[in-house]
């Protein structure tokens, strides 16, 4: 795509764009980070996510600050008008996301009187998820909606997952009901996870719309698949 | 806006493929395209694509330049305006047009709007012309500030007022289109507003079809945009979409600024 | 007129020059930081200096033009005002039935001399007219000979021998010698003695010659003015004739009176010397200048008022006769002025068809031979009596004060049409 003609309009979306992947990067380490002192049952790096929450918090202000300015002031069009529209969107999720990674730590700092038993399982729901949002970043940085569309179709996976992890933590409160407290800890958790999972999912769909203009939010698959399927073949 | 376009898609104008050259430089490349009727439909464009030379073959303004020739067929509710048999006077009363800089005539108020149904000996003068000159201003909304004027000349208006005199002037003689060539390049944002206010009212009983460099502009008062560039037509649909999600790389470019 | 001209050529001149010293001395130099600074540079001062320059020269232009018009007008006003004073004598008039035959016989033989000769021999003619005179004796007012005028007036070579140098001292002295009003200058036409030319024939020819001048050329020039601008397509056909048109403006004037006499005296018939012939020929040179300011006020109109009017599907005509044609009046009668007041001053065209001669009656009807103003005032110039050459400098007055009044005209005409848009 060529340059905008006015520069400094162009310098604006790109900084507000390395913005939106520096929150994400943040968010995404805030999540390791959790899952990390849960696995290694290490409070210090609990409380780190806790108090690094702010400034996640503090991006979001920014962000929407600048997208604020560019639509007042730039009054963008076509592509620049959804890039803008699909940030400002991003930047909600991204901080949903943070408030859920900090859930996680909060909940950790509980595992201390409640151990839990099965913590390999949330791990690999946490893996899941964390690819779900390195895909939903890249393809908002590199515009790409194949990417855009493993992101949305793993969705079915995690959520998958999910479930049959809260059939086994209720399996487990009801063979030991000295359990309960950890069981419900663990389901939090999982459930923190899942709902990260459906964020990096949003993000995936406004990138979507982002890169042609096509509304796949709130419909299915299938749908989603054959609006911009023709495209995704052009680029293969 | 999308639901408009389904309801609401009678053509006014269908042109078949133009082609427009000024001596042997061909400014149009066969445009085909449909204006619908009680819709306002935007040209926008870089500098030289054709836009203006484009609305000016709508009225066959461009007739008064010698080197012009045109070729395709515009049709006007059906009609071929460039058929040997039409008559230019009457085509340009069905067809009338609004300037780029407002053109009064240095006479009065009055003799502005009555000028255009005399010649054309739609109404004599007295009560009903009196009458017609009221309701063609009171549509361009400018009765309640010149109605105790009438006799000034019409020269004397602030700019923006100057151009809803003239477009009181053109719908004086009831046509079914108005071309407006860049109708607020000269006016400022205030006057200009009253003006894109006036052309949401106008739409009701008129066809009109604007061209404008101001894309904003384009994008708040349109239906329709077409997008044209070096003498082609490169995109033409409806606003909404041209603005949010445009199919063409070209048309991408020059509405979010990339344009060379 | 001309003066004007020199002084805008003087001065592009002079600009021309100072264009190549800024040219010449444009050597790149390091910009100083600051636009305040105290010292100025040296190229600031050569700078300053040009300017300068460049405005003494052009202060010296307009000086010098003024100088000289300012010359030209003393020179003519000083000239010309005695002519408007004329020298009466009061004698005593013997209305004898011998004066019907010898008009001499009617004054006494002192004074024969002192009064004027064209007023003597109008004696007999008067008494014929009034017969019941005959035999009376008055004491009247009469007016003197030119050379009495000139010698009351003391300008040197006035040829008045001295011993009427004598008689009118003593009528002086006497209180029998008065300065009044000089009415005749503008009552009567030519005459053989100074004392009873006027310019009134010369005027009244004028009058008739322009007349037919405006009639002629006016309505032909603006309307192929109008053709060409409005009507005419832009062709290798129309633009010859443009080209040509602007030559013919370019024409020495004496070849349209060759044109004239060849056309209208020669072909038509047209009587010699007639109003009617100088009127055509004079048409004939105003029509170019006519034309051409024609176009270049419609011209003048903005395009956006015939693109208005057409729009409303008004028709070429209409377009220019209810839009342009009224815009661009001012700036037609301008150049109509104009063109007829150059007309007016001319000469030369006049001398082939006949009309430098000497004509002492106003004519009656435009094919009467006639005169005009500037011819009266060289035919007076070429005479060497001391008495008609105040009367060509008060021709040349008149002259230009109907020239100026018509350039006043068309100024003010010009800055009416400014106004309208």
């Amino acid at each position: 795509m060529n340059q905008h003609t006015i520069k400094r309009f162009e310098d604006e979306l790109n900084e507000l764009k390395d913005k939106v992947l520096a929150m994400g990067g943040l968010v995404e380490k805030a999540t390791k980070r959790s899952m990390n002192s849960l696995i290694k049952q290490d409070a210090k790096r609990a409380h780190k996510v806790i108090e690094r929450d702010h400034a996640i918090n503090a991006m979001e202000i920014e962000i929407d600050e600048m997208s604020r300015t560019i639509l007042a002031l730039r009054q963008p069009a076509a592509s620049d008008l959804r890039f803008v529209m699909t940030t400002i969107k991003v930047v909600t999720d991204l901080e949903r996301m943070g408030d859920l990674a900090e859930n996680i730590a909060e909940n950790m700092l509980k595992t201390e009187e409640h151990p839990l038993t099965q913590v390999s399982s949330l791990q690999s729901l946490a893996d899941l998820v964390l690819d779900q949002l390195k895909e939903a970043l890249d393809a908002f940085a590199k515009g790409d909606m194949a990417e855009a569309m493993i992101c949305i179709e793993s969705d079915n996976k995690v959520h998958a997952k999910y479930k049959s992890m809260q059939r086994e933590y209720l399996t487990y409160m009801m063979e030991d009901p000295r359990q309960i407290t950890a069981g419900l800890i663990a389901s939090d958790i999982a459930r923190s996870l899942e709902r990260i999972g459906d964020h990096a999912v949003n993000i995936a769909e406004m990138v979507v719309y982002m890169v042609k203009g096509h509304e796949v939010r709130h419909v299915d698959h299938d749908t989603a698949a054959a609006l911009i399927g023709g495209e995704l073949q052009d680029k293969t | 806006m999308n639901s408009d376009t389904t309801t609401h898609n009678e053509t006014k104008i269908s042109i078949r493929d133009l082609k427009l050259w000024y001596g042997d430089f061909e400014a149009l490349h066969g445009i085909d395209l449909d204006i619908l009727s009680g819709k306002v439909t935007a040209f926008i464009g870089p500098s030289g694509c054709g836009k203006s030379t484009f609305l000016r073959t709508m009225n066959r303004m461009n007739d008064r330049i010698p080197s012009c020739r045109v070729e395709g067929q515009i049709l006007l509710e059906g009609q071929d305006i460039y058929a040997p048999e039409v008559d230019v006077v009457q085509l340009r009363t069905h067809v009338g047009m609004v300037f780029q800089k407002p053109n009064p005539f240095p006479k009065s108020i009055y003799e502005n709007i009555a000028y255009a149904p005399r010649i054309h000996g739609l109404v004599s003068d007295g009560p009903d012309m009196d009458e017609l000159v009221e309701t063609s201003l009171k549509k361009a909304s400018i009765w309640n500030e010149v109605k105790d004027k009438l006799q000034q000349s019409g020269t004397a208006l602030s700019g923006g007022q100057q151009q809803r005199l003239c477009i009181a002037r053109t719908i004086a003689v009831k046509p079914d289109v108005i071309l407006m060539d860049e109708p607020c390049s000269a006016l400022d944002p205030i006057a200009t507003a009253k003006i894109e206010e006036l052309m949401d009212e106008l739409k009701q009983e008129f066809t009109i079809v604007i061209v404008t460099h101001n894309m904003q502009q384009a994008a708040r008062v349109s239906d329709y945009t077409a997008y044209f560039y070096l003498g082609d037509l490169i995109e033409y649909a409806d606003t909404h979409t041209i603005f949010t999600a445009p199919k063409h790389q070209k048309t991408e470019d020059y509405i979010t600024g990339r344009f060379g | 007129m001309n003066n004007g001209t020199e002084m805008n050529n003087a001065s592009d001149m002079h600009k021309g020059t100072e264009m190549n010293n800024i040219a010449l001395d444009s050597t790149v130099e390091t910009k100083s930081a600051s636009f305040m600074n105290t010292h100025k540079s040296p190229r600031q001062l050569k700078r300053e200096r040009a300017d300068k320059r460049f405005h003494w020269y052009g202060f010296t232009a307009i000086a010098m033009a003024l100088a000289f018009l300012v010359f030209f007008f003393i020179d003519i006003i000083g000239q010309a005002l005695p002519a408007f004073d004329k020298t009466e004598v009061q004698v005593t008039i013997n209305y004898t039935q011998a004066a019907t035959k010898n008009y001499n016989k009617a004054v006494d033989k002192s004074v024969r001399r002192i009064v004027s000769r064209a007023w003597l021999r109008s004696i007999p003619q008067y008494l014929q007219a009034h017969p019941e005179m005959i035999g009376s004796s008055h004491v009247e007012w009469v007016p003197a000979d030119s050379r009495v005028d000139q010698f009351i007036k003391e300008h040197d070579g006035h040829g008045l021998k001295s011993k009427y140098q004598r008689t009118v001292k003593k009528m002086q002295q006497e209180n029998r010698v008065r300065s009044v009003f000089n009415t005749t200058l503008f009552t009567r036409g030519d005459s053989k003695l100074p004392e009873y030319a006027g310019i009134w024939a010369a005027a009244v020819g004028s009058v008739f010659t322009l007349l037919i001048t405006m009639l002629v050329a006016v309505p032909i020039g603006v309307m192929t003015a109008i053709y060409l601008e409005e009507f005419a397509a832009d062709n290798r056909f129309t633009r010859l004739i443009e080209v040509n048109i602007n030559n013919l403006a370019a024409i020495p004037s004496i070849l349209y009176g060759l044109l004239g006499l060849a056309i209208f005296i020669s072909f038509f018939g047209v009587p010699r010397s007639s109003a009617l012939a100088g009127g055509l020929t004079l048409a004939l040179m105003t029509l170019p200048v006519i034309i051409i300011t024609t176009r270049a006020s419609l011209r003048a109109v903005p395009e956006s008022i015939r693109e208005a009017a057409y729009g409303l599907g008004a028709s070429n005509l209409q377009t220019a006769w209810h839009h342009v044609l009224p815009l661009a009046m001012p700036g037609i009668l301008t150049g109509s002025i104009i063109g007829l007041a150059q007309a007016m001053g001319e000469t030369a065209p006049l001398i082939i068809v006949g009309m430098m001669a000497y004509i002492p009656d106003a004519p009656t009807s435009i094919l009467d031979a006639t005169t005009v103003l500037p011819a009266q005032v060289y035919t007076w110039s070429t005479e060497s009596l001391r008495g008609y050459s105040e009367r060509t400098a008060a021709g040349i007055l008149v002259l230009l004060t109907v020239l100026l009044s018509l350039n006043a005209l068309a100024v003010k005409l010009r800055n009416r049409a400014q106004q309208t848009w």
